[in-house]
């Protein structure tokens, strides 16, 4: 709160999109690298939200996360995004065993008539640090994925998208009874993105 | 306040019937874990819980105390079931399926087992036990090997036993004179009707199993004892404690083809490559060398492909990898204790062990991606290792002085071991197809049976 009295940051829409699809980016490779979906040492070291990141090198998975991240952006602007989802299933069986769930509300009114909102910097990047902590320490509680697993991202969008080229429809690749920890949300006061993460019930604690 | 009026008359009903048990029930029936939740103010969605505890139970009939977690997965459900406003969308193509680096391959061998099979029961016991008297506690010889006729070959003193596993019948193959023996090592040819059999007075005898005759003597290759021998095709490999190794054709009349100079003490280690291209020999000299078929001259001494000096100790146990070819394993001696891999190619040593004992010889499973190695003092026990983690999956002890010679059934799944407290062990530590099944003895008459006299 003192914060924003201190600094009026002016939001836009177009940088409101670019801080979550930027957050997109991040908690993805985050979360790929914490739950060892690819290998550790495909991983490099950045410094973002005054926190040590890390980066996938892996070509592959960079471009798909780059063309992602580009796309949500402009679903993003367009106020079109309702949610993704970050979706690690086995690679054997496909089975889903993880869905890390970014809901995203957007005001409407900014999309609409294209007015800013005020909201300093330091404090969404101070929002992402602490959602980013606790991916980083998801691994403390979320079950051990002992096999070797693939990654998919969904993004639930208003149904009057047209869908781009390069994208199908798909399931929503739901987990029968799962569990469901909620962090930390962040808000852009254009975009409130909050964060949950659903996985498969352990079988210990059923019994 | 009206919530706090309500929660407690509703715990006052229940607590009118069973006070500790229900609440028991309560929390183990209950389908989230909600010891696992971590709880987050902002998620807690007070304003809807206050709701549903104050307004919320009037006009609702199933009174189900709803929790944030119960909340958020049924308004996810809704929502991603609620196919009319909303549109999933994934991309067409999918990121890259992680690859299986090299050193990766660690973790992802595990998973790849896991699944597929659950945890092979691997008996801690010896299946059978022979008595073996009088063998030579010789940490530098090769006196046990098992054809692929099914036929063990072991050698005792001065004689040469068969042991029939298919029959479980022992003959006595030969005897040879006091001032010719003991026997020193026998290896079987790969047709599994020919056995050699190297001899204290440097010489090496062939002999038709099937006919119990001797065919020919292998002379003046050495000039001292032969300790180790190795079949290639018809090329007969012999390794002697003159550091000498001799390639005999045994075909043609004067055998010796090659020899390999290199050792400069005796030769206790000897194994042909599966494709025949390489020999691996080990040295009391605590050196190991690749020797290459192809460069072999036939004339005179011949140079190594590699020499390796890792081993602090003597080297006698080696072992081709059956589904790598250029993977050799090598195991060193009491002051070593090492077990190393190798890429024959390149010379490079790829990993290395210290088991804590000596290695007195070691086996792949032909079946999956394990090394059993079999060790002296303190345990005399054999080790199965899981390659390439190098996880120890069994020790199986019962040996009571340390093994120095270990043989493979030709199904893979036996391994037979001698040890200087003269017993034969065998060892159904491979795994059991169908096969080893049919093998296992079916009833055992008498308490005593499964310690059988070989003589």
């Amino acid at each position: 709160m003192a914060a924003r009295t201190v600094a009026k940051d002016i939001i836009t829409l177009r940088g409101s999109a670019a801080i979550v699809s930027e957050f997109f980016g991040y908690a993805a490779n985050s979360i790929l690298y914490n739950r060892g979906v690819y290998p550790e040492e495909s991983f490099v070291k950045v410094k973002k939200y005054g926190l040590p990141m890390l980066l996938t090198e892996d070509e592959g998975v960079k471009s798909f996360i780059t063309n992602l991240t580009a796309q949500l952006s402009e679903w993003l602007e367009a106020g079109k995004l309702q949610r993704v989802v970050l979706v690690i299933m086995s690679k054997a069986t496909s089975e889903v065993l993880e869905r890390w769930n970014f809901s995203i509300e957007t005001d409407s009114e900014v999309v609409e008539k294209g007015v800013s909102r005020e909201k300093s910097d330091k404090e969404i990047m101070r929002e992402i640090q602490a959602i980013m902590r606790q991916i980083a320490s998801s691994i403390t509680y979320l079950p051990c994925l002992d096999e070797p697993c693939v990654f998919d991202v969904l993004a639930y969008t208003d149904k009057d998208v047209a869908v781009p080229f390069t994208w199908i429809e798909s399931d929503p690749k739901l987990i029968a009874n799962p569990q469901m920890v909620k962090l930390h949300s962040f808000d852009t006061k254009i975009h409130k993105v909050d964060t949950l993460v659903s996985y498969k019930n352990d079988e210990w604690d059923e019994q | 306040m009206n919530a706090g009026s309500l929660n407690s008359s509703g715990t006052i009903k229940t607590r009118s019937h069973y006070p500790l048990q229900e609440q028991f029930i309560q929390r183990k029936s209950s389908k989230e874990n909600l010891d696992r939740f971590i709880p987050n103010r902002s998620a807690m969605d007070f304003d809807y819980a206050h709701y549903m505890v104050t307004e919320g139970n009037k006009g609702k009939e199933n009174p189900v105390l709803s929790s944030p977690s119960r909340e958020i997965y049924r308004k996810q459900l809704a929502e991603s079931l609620n196919m009319n406003r909303t549109r999933i969308l994934a991309f067409k193509n999918k990121p890259p399926t992680p690859v299986d680096s090299i050193p990766h391959q660690i973790s992802t061998h595990n998973q790849d087992t896991k699944p597929a099979k659950s945890r092979r029961f691997i008996p801690q016991t010896s299946e059978r036990t022979l008595d073996a008297p009088d063998l030579v506690d010789d940490y530098y010889l090769n006196l046990l090997d098992w054809g692929s006729n099914n036929v063990l070959a072991i050698a005792l003193g001065s004689s040469v036993y068969l042991w029939d596993a298919t029959n479980r019948s022992t003959s006595e193959l030969v005897t040879v004179d006091d001032e010719n023996g003991p026997v020193t090592s026998i290896s079987w040819a790969p047709d599994g009707q020919h056995i050699a059999v190297g001899l204290n007075n440097s010489e090496v005898q062939l002999w038709d199993t099937t006919s119990n005759r001797q065919l020919r003597t292998l002379k003046g290759g050495h000039r001292q004892r032969v300790g180790s021998l190795a079949w290639n095709n018809h090329i007969l490999t012999t390794g002697g404690m003159d550091g000498r190794i001799v390639n005999n054709d045994v075909r043609i009349r004067s055998h010796i083809v090659e020899t390999y100079r290199g050792h400069e003490q005796e030769v206790c280690g000897l194994k042909w490559s599966a494709s025949g291209s390489q020999l691996a020999s080990g040295g009391n000299d605590n050196l190991l060398y690749i020797w290459d078929r192809a460069t072999a001259s036939s004339n005179s001494s011949t140079q190594w492909l590699h020499r390796l000096d890792d081993h602090t100790s003597s080297v006698k146990a080696l072992a081709w990898c059956p589904f790598q070819g250029n993977l050799l394993a090598s195991g060193g001696g009491s002051s070593d204790r090492c077990i190393k891999f190798w890429n024959t190619h390149t010379g490079a040593c790829l990993n290395s062990i210290d088991t804590g004992s000596q290695v007195c010889s070691l086996l792949w499973n032909k079946n999956e991606r394990e090394l059993l190695s079999s060790h002296g003092f303190t345990q005399n026990q054999l080790t199965l290792w899981k390659y390439p983690s190098m996880v120890k999956m069994a020790e199986l002890t019962g040996h009571t002085s340390r093994v120095i010679f270990m043989a493979q059934s030709p199904d893979g799944c036996t391994v037979a071991s001698a040890a200087a407290d003269e017993t034969l062990r065998f060892w159904n530590v491979f795994g059991a197809p169908a096969a080893a099944t049919k093998a296992a003895p079916k009833a055992r008459t008498e308490p005593f049976s499964n310690v059988n006299r070989i003589r």
